[in-house]
Formats: C-alpha cells, structure tokens, sequence
C-alpha cells in the first residue's frame, strides 16, 4: 500500500515537465490512478481502526451499562449508544476486525481455487472444460446463503464458518471470470507465438494467461469482497455468523433496523461503514488494475 | 549443442534438405483442408509458398509447426533433419524442444503477436532462456540487446525496455524477427510477415529477413499472396490452391513461364499496366471457395478458361518435386 501520499491532482492530466520526449519514452516512475490512491487510502484506514481495537476503544465494546441506553451522539459516546448501553463507535471499531478478515478469507479461498481451476479448465481439452464448466454452473446456482446454512448445522454457527462457507460458494464465480479470460488470452497470436517459440503449456499458463487475466481476477475479488461483508451481515442476522456479542458491521446493521424510525444514526454508521468498506475495495481493485495493465498507464501519461 | 554438432555433420551440403515434407494432409471431420503437400527445404535455401486467400497457406506453415488448433487433424510426413521421428508423431513435450530452437516463426499480425504486458527485451530474453542457449539472466539480457541489434532496431537498450504497444508495426515485426532468428534455427516459417506493414518498411523487412537466414543458413519458407515480395526473396515457389500444390519451379522460370493456368491468373492479376480495353485489371474469375468445398478432381477446374471433362480427374504431378505442375493442359506443353 501506497500510504498517505498528497494527492496529485487528476493524475497525470497536467503535463508534467519533462513529458514533452516522444511518446512510449520509459518514464522512471509512472503517475498512480486516483482510484487506487482513494481506495488505498479507504482499505488502509479500516485497517488501521481495526488494528487500534486490539490495544484501544472509547470504552469496552461488550460492556453493557442499562443507564446509558439509545444516548445520542455526545462528548463521551461519539455515536450514541445501542439498546444494551454499548458504545457504538467502540463496536464499529471492533467490528472492522470481522469485516476484514471475512472478506479477505472468503475472498481468499475463493480466488486461490476458483483461479487455477479456471486456467486449468481454459487450457485442457474443450470437452473436458465444457463439461466441468456446465457442473461449476450448477455450484454456481446454489444460493451461498444456503450452504453457510447447511455448514452452520453441520459445524455450529461461527465466524468462520461463515466465512468458509461464502469462500467456497464464490469458487465457481472465480472459475468462471478465469476460465473465459484463459480461453480469450489462449486464442491470441502471441500465446501461438510462444508456443512457436517452444513454450509449453504450464509456462504460457503461469508467464502469459494469469498476467494477462489479473486485471479480471481483481475486479471480480473486489466484487466479491463486497458481496462477502454484505453475505456476512445477512447470516449474522439469521443466526448463522458472528455470534453475539461480538460485533459485526453486519449485526450491527440488522440490530438497529428495528430502532430504525426513533434511532436513525445507530443504522447510519454500520451502514456508512460497509459502504465505505465496500467503495474502498472497488477503488483498490480498479486501480490495481489500471496500474498492472502497461497499455492504459500510457493512455494516461500520453494523451 | 546437437544443432551445430548436426551442422558439422553435414557442413551446409545443399543435397541434405533441413526440412521435407511429405504428402501432408489436413482434414477436420470430413473436409479435407491440406492434400499431399510435398517439398522440402535446403540449408539456407529460399522457399516461397503463395496463393490467394483459403488456399491453405497459413494451415501449411502451422501443421509443420505443430500448432494447429484442436479439431485439425494432419497426415503424411515432416521430416526435421537430425530428428529421427517424424515431426508429426513427435510428443508434445520434444516438439516444444524443437519449436524455437530448430524451427522459427514470425506471423501475420505484429500488433497482436507479442505479449502486452512483458517488456519486449523480455520476451526475446526468454526465448533464449527457455531452450538453455544462455549462461544466466544477464547473458540473456545482453544476447537479446544484440538480437535487437541484429535486426537493426536503433537504440536497443532502450527498445529492449519498452512495451509492444509503445513500438510502431514495423518495430514490433522486428522484435518478432529476433524473437523467432534467437536461436539460429534450421527452419525459419515467415507467414505473410510484412502484409500488415507499410511498403517503404516492407522492403527494409524483406532486407532483415533474407539477412538472418543467410548468416545462419536457414532454410526459409516464405508465405505471400504478394508475387513482387516473394519474388525478391525466394529463389523458388511453390504454388497453393484449394490445398494442393499446382505448380513449383524456380521464382525466374515460374514467373516468365508460368505453366499451370492458376499460376497464369494470379500472374495477369498482378500485372498492373495490364488493363482490358475498358481499363480494368484483369482478374481470375471466381472466388475461392469456402473451406472443402473445392470441386473434385481438379481443384481449380470451376475457375479454369481450360478446364473440361478430363478435369474431373485429379491430373497427378509433372516433372521433378521441385520443378513441376498438376495440370491436364499446363501451357508450354503439347495438348492431349
């Protein structure tokens, strides 16, 4: 991650001194997208909150104190308190912790199966991919929902359950964006000409197909993250996620939907907070995007 | 390396071909795509393939590669000299031994043939690195500058740096050029390998290509539809139509004294002062037709001014391999 670095303007849109060399002169080093230095900056700080819960929050974010119930926004309680007394800025805080790790675990083990299967699938024999595809179609179909569910049942409701079981339903997702990147990148001339050249299959799989596809895989692991905090919530609120009390954006969502009409700002921050979460990991991704692909870095730095 | 060792075995006998292909035939189900291609190729000899559009040119060059695409199946012989198997029986493993050392090739499209996302000096550098022909990263590096030396592109190191989209076609063709010469191979397949350029970076192409077969001796098979270019590099042709060779001869004797009726056409229809008394160029009635569709017998005979009844039959080859025509009636000839 890029860090707190000054914004430099639309990037890149201003020429720069120097820029007046003829166009595809290697620049030391190229402007970065604003998308990534937004949603660098978004991810960064959730992380960060989420790092400061282990060692400080206002106040303890389990800790239920009956007099304090549904206060406003004040001094001391920066976003009101819930129902049961607890600060609500501490348990967002806290919740980032849930957030995270859900949605890089799932998103994780989707990406790490779901990636190879797809380049494996897109190099083997047509048949063969067809066939393992029309089966990854029906994975596809079953509800995630459903199976987190079903793994509640089996394992007992938990975090990680949760998260296992969105991680393996968003498998097919990856397989799928893969394996039409691998089949789009395997028809073009220049894996004809390294396979000309004597490379063999595994190499032009790992040196040109994954290269080539990585712009698609982030996008769809930014998507999915979001789908992922939000499929969270969805099961903690059913019972089958985070359990009480540990907070969660999710549950904290869902609890404060009731209050909804007396207490809005209870439902205000989770909710800003997956948004923000969620903005900030579509940013990253686009820009992770715009800045590995060579070709749009110089549209930019040219045009 | 077995390369050289072959070369000093046989030190560039013209009578050893590199490369010879026999009766090679493509088909997909029942379509058959490539019929008995036969001719073989002589260190450091120039081989021109031409025919129009269909005519299974390209298919030609990657069967002999062993890159056809899944679904094509081919048959008779490709000989590679010092391999004793035959290259289309050969594992997938051992052909992409071969592949890159032994046999080049540069394609159509340089705008497309070349990895976007490496930089170029890279791709040349791993051609080398992928068949063990260098020492280590940085001989590589140093090799493929001088590779992109070789083909005359100006400032290598810093080319050497760039991404194919920051070079223009000529530049990227050249790269290919590097790419597919890195190894010296003993076959090096140019498949309309200046159609996509200018004319004025046409000619310096053609310079480059002609000047690296002939340091390495290279046999070079030449495929164009264009006769002026492949009559300033090749010293013989081989005429394809509708899968088969119609005729093959030395590019001088093929071009004056054309014999096939195909050969005819395609000859009148690059003729540019050549105009009918409406002023119009001339040109081979017809089309090609789509893939195996040819009609039995005579492959051209629905486009031929000569053909008739005896046409129905396949006519069969005249003369030697290299030096011949598949006609009932090839001009020059007394009839019947």
């Amino acid at each position: 991650m890029s860090g707190p670095q000054p914004l430099s303007g639309p990037s890149g849109q201003v020429p720069v001194p120097g820029e007046d060399a003829p166009p595809g002169i290697t620049r030391s080093r190229r402007s970065l997208p604003a998308s990534l230095l937004v949603g660098a900056t978004l991810v960064a700080s959730i992380v960060v909150v989420a790092l400061l819960s282990f060692v400080w929050t206002p106040h303890d974010p389990l800790l239920v104190q009956g007099a304090q119930r549904l206060q406003g926004p004040s001094g001391e309680f920066w976003f009101g308190t819930d129902r049961f007394g607890r600060d609500v800025f501490s348990r967002l805080m806290y919740g980032a912790r849930t957030t995270l790790l859900v949605g890089v675990v799932a998103v994780g083990i989707a990406g790490l199966i779901g990636t190879p299967l797809g380049v494996l699938m897109g190099s083997s024999p047509r048949v063969l991919g067809e066939v393992v595809m029309r089966f990854n179609d029906l994975l596809l179909a079953f509800p995630a929902l459903l199976l987190a569910v079903m793994f509640g049942a089996v394992y007992g409701s938990s975090t990680l359950t949760a998260m296992v079981a969105i991680g393996i339903a968003t498998i097919p997702v990856f397989a799928r964006v893969a394996r039409s990147g691998t089949l789009q990148v395997l028809s073009s001339d220049y894996v004809l000409a390294a396979r000309s050249a004597g490379r063999t299959k595994l190499a032009i799989a790992v040196r040109h197909v994954l290269p080539n596809i990585s712009g698609l895989v982030i996008v769809q692991a930014s998507v999915s993250f979001a789908i992922a905090v939000l499929a969270e919530a969805a099961l903690s609120f059913l019972g089958f996620g985070t359990q009480p009390p540990t907070p969660s954006w999710g549950r904290m969502l869902q609890e404060a939907q009731e209050l909804v009409a007396v207490r809005p700002a209870q439902a205000v921050a989770p909710g800003l907070a997956i948004a923000l979460a969620v903005l900030g990991f579509n940013l990253l991704g686009d820009g992770l995007r715009d800045r590995l692909d060579p070709r749009l870095d110089d549209r930019r730095g040219t045009e | 390396m077995s390369a050289d060792a072959l070369a000093a075995a046989h030190p560039q006998d013209p009578s050893v071909s590199v490369l010879e292909v026999r009766d090679l035939t493509v088909a997909t189900g029942g379509h058959t795509l490539l019929e008995d291609v036969t001719f073989s190729l002589g260190p450091g000899e120039r081989v021109g393939l031409i025919g129009e559009s269909g005519s299974g040119k390209s298919l030609t060059a990657l069967a002999v590669m062993g890159l056809l695409p899944e679904g094509l199946t081919a048959g008779g012989t490709v000989q590679l000299r010092g391999v004793e198997t035959d290259l289309l029986r050969i594992g997938e493993r051992e052909r992409s031994g071969l592949r890159g050392r032994r046999l080049g090739m540069v394609f159509q499209e340089p705008m497309t043939a070349l990895n976007p996302l490496m930089r170029v000096g890279h791709q040349v550098a791993e051609v080398l690195r992928i068949h063990g022909t260098v020492d280590d990263r940085e001989d590589a590096t140093r090799r493929a500058q001088q590779l992109l030396a070789d083909v005359e592109l100006p400032d290598p190191v810093r080319i050497a740096r760039r991404y194919p989209h920051q070079l223009s076609g000529g530049q990227r063709q050249r790269v290919m050029l590097a790419m597919a010469l890195a190894n010296g191979p003993d076959v090096l397949i140019c498949d309309e390998p200046t159609t996509a350029l200018d004319v004025t970076v046409q000619a310096q192409m053609l310079q480059l290509i002609a000047a690296g077969v002939a340091d390495r001796t290279s046999g070079l098979l030449f495929i164009s539809h264009d006769l002026p270019v492949v009559a300033t590099v090749c010293e013989r042709l081989l005429v394809l139509y509708g899968g088969r060779i119609v005729e093959a001869g030395p590019t001088h004797q093929l071009l004056t004294r054309p014999r096939h009726p195909y050969t005819e056409g395609l000859l009148a229809a690059s003729d540019l002062e050549a105009v009918d008394d409406q002023g119009r160029l001339p040109t081979i009635p017809g089309a090609v037709p789509p893939d195996g569709r040819f009609p039995s017998g005579c492959v051209f005979r629905n486009r031929c001014p000569r053909g008739d009844e005896a046409c129905t039959v396949w006519p069969g080859w005249t003369g030697r391999e290299d030096h011949g025509v598949a006609c009932w009636y090839p001009s020059g000839a007394p009839h019947g």
